[in-house]
């Protein structure tokens, strides 16, 4: 007994350690946020005994429409994200639910659309919208996310789908039930759980997604990664400002993705792990 | 069986995301192959002469392209190597009875949810500046020389950071599938007199190989086109030392506006990213969906 819980102490500390080191770079960048700019570049850094300021916030949102960006990325990720699933649903349904041969087939050929090198389509993409008007609008930016969170959508809610027993619905079907009933009164509120997780793993991944959002806005429609990306050009005094900008973009989606760890393994895995 | 009925039906729900995904590939992508063959920059309004192979010429002999090639390469491969390597040790240690394992889990997972501007820019100026950076005051503080991470070892750099947005995936993916493992397996192992070690090599890794496939083709998808990493800390520099092939394009079409130029350049970044999807796909053909 006592050596077992002289192995779980080690373990434990070894654990915690190395967990710690981790995520120290968020826990510092936290405490920075609550600094002043002196104390922030300070040679004998604190951890925790220093004047604790809310200033940083206040001088970010004075600055920069922060709650503009925040909007503008709430908008790019859930837009997309129910946008996709309008589209991807059906698919999923189809293919989990009438496999055919070519199933397998074209489950692969849309993994194979998400190795296609963004910059690959980046020209058109770009001079299309410029043309269209598209470039620098929220609209813009929830057709591409849509489109490049697709097949990742597809897939997820296959494996979802699958493991629903088809006895479900043919049991329905005995009853008489239509195809429409079948998917509102049956499908639909057994596969809710796994077309939650679809949906939140989709808004955290266009949340945080950096290529397409920082090369497609400008003034109008950047979300919070490109807020934060204009902070890279001044250099030196400003880290307990760039902590604070930080804090208040990575903070929703850190708590949404705490809560989804679960879907999250086997929404990006492909199934591949439960 | 289904019917004919659902079968047509079938089809056509699957109609929406097929010809999407098909238009969202195949418009731009002849478009970017069109631009490919002519002379085309933004800033010189010209007659967009067809050139042929011309912009190929210049862009696959052009050192920059060269050494952008070789730094994707270096760039993918280093991160996978740190981000397996960690995760499988991280995952192990998860595995144990530990106190607090909930609280620890959460601690891991968190750099995955910080989006790349946000990790980058507090790596490259919290920590790796050499003059306020923590690592510089901790080299003082033990008397070296603080090193100037993004002048001296820009690409290893930001495969640091990049290995540290990673890891927690690469852990949490490679829990959850040691956490499937066969208790009993590794008892009847441990009966028959087999140490921690050839449990590891015969019982584990083979369970692991499925994770570790799906960790590798999901992380190369995203590291092949890392593109804010770059853009927030070194802006491909110094030189071409730390620019992969997504940032050298990026430069060309929307920097210096040669649309010709910059398709070529896309085109080759989709032939190198078809040979390494038809090595992936093999391998996950082989690994997923048994």
């Amino acid at each position: 007994m006592n050596t077992n819980n002289q192995t779980k102490a080690i373990y434990t500390i070894l654990a915690w350690t190395i967990s710690g080191l981790i995520f120290f770079p968020i826990l510092w960048t936290a405490i920075t946020s609550f600094k002043t700019e002196a104390e922030a570049i300070s040679s004998s850094p604190s951890l925790f005994m220093f004047e604790w300021t809310l200033e940083n916030y206040s001088d970010v949102l004075a600055r920069s429409p922060y709650f503009e960006h925040f909007w503008n990325s709430i908008v790019i990720s859930v837009g997309s994200s129910l946008v996709g699933l309008l589209i991807a649903i059906p698919a999923a349904w189809s293919m989990a639910f009438v496999q055919t041969k070519r199933t397998k087939n074209l489950l692969m050929w849309m993994l194979s659309t998400k190795m296609l090198p963004p910059v690959g389509v980046l020209i058109p993409i770009y001079l299309l919208f410029r043309d269209t008007g598209l470039l620098d609008t929220k609209l813009g930016l929830v057709i591409v996310m849509t489109l490049i969170n697709l097949p990742i959508m597809v897939w997820m809610l296959y494996t979802y789908f699958k493991e629903i027993p088809h006895e479900i619905l043919e049991a329905a079907r005995m009853d008489g039930a239509s195809i429409k009933d079948e998917i509102f009164h049956v499908l639909l509120p057994i596969a809710l759980p796994g077309i939650a997780s679809t949906m939140l793993l989709n808004v955290i991944l266009a949340w945080n997604e950096a290529f397409w959002t920082l090369i497609l806005t400008a003034a109008n429609a950047a979300p919070l990664t490109a807020f934060i990306a204009s902070y890279s050009s001044p250099e030196g005094l400003f880290y307990a400002k760039l902590s604070a900008a930080s804090v208040m973009a990575i903070v929703p989606i850190l708590i949404l993705g705490w809560f989804s760890q679960k879907q999250l393994v086997r929404g990006l895995s492909f199934g591949a792990v439960k | 069986m289904a019917t004919t009925h659902s079968r047509t039906l079938a089809k056509l729900m699957l109609l929406p995301s097929v010809s999407l995904l098909l238009i969202w590939m195949i418009v731009p992508l002849c478009m970017t192959l069109y631009f490919s063959f002519l002379d085309y920059n933004l800033l010189m309004p010209g007659d967009n002469a067809f050139i042929g192979l011309m912009n190929y010429e210049f862009f696959l002999t052009d050192p920059a392209f060269i050494e952008s090639f070789f730094n994707t390469l270096l760039l993918v491969l280093g991160v996978l190597f740190i981000t397996i390597g960690g995760g499988i040790g991280l995952a192990i240690l998860l595995d144990q009875a530990i106190w607090g394992r909930n609280y620890v889990r959460i601690m891991v997972l968190a750099p995955f949810f910080v989006m790349p501007t946000v990790s980058a820019l507090v790596w490259k100026n919290m920590f790796m500046n050499p003059v306020n950076g923590l690592f510089a005051h901790f080299a003082e503080f033990i008397g070296v020389t603080p090193v100037d991470f993004f002048a001296e070892m820009p690409l290893l750099s930001i495969i640091i950071i990049v290995s540290w947005q990673w890891l927690p995936f690469a852990a949490l993916i490679l829990l959850t599938a040691i956490q499937s493992l066969d208790r009993e397996q590794l008892e009847a192992a441990e009966l028959d007199g087999a140490g921690p070690f050839s449990k590891f090599i015969y019982i584990v890794v083979p369970h692991l190989s499925r994770a570790v496939t799906a960790v590798i083709l999901i992380e190369t998808i995203f590291l092949l086109s890392i593109f804010a990493e770059i853009l927030v800390t070194t802006s491909g520099g110094p030189g071409y030392a730390s620019t992969n092939i997504t940032y050298l394009i990026y430069t060309q079409s929307l920097l210096q506006f040669d649309v010709g130029g910059g398709s070529a350049g896309g085109i080759v970044a989709v032939i190198i990213a078809n040979i390494v999807a038809i090595f992936l796909m093999r391998l996950i053909g082989k690994n997923l969906e048994g």
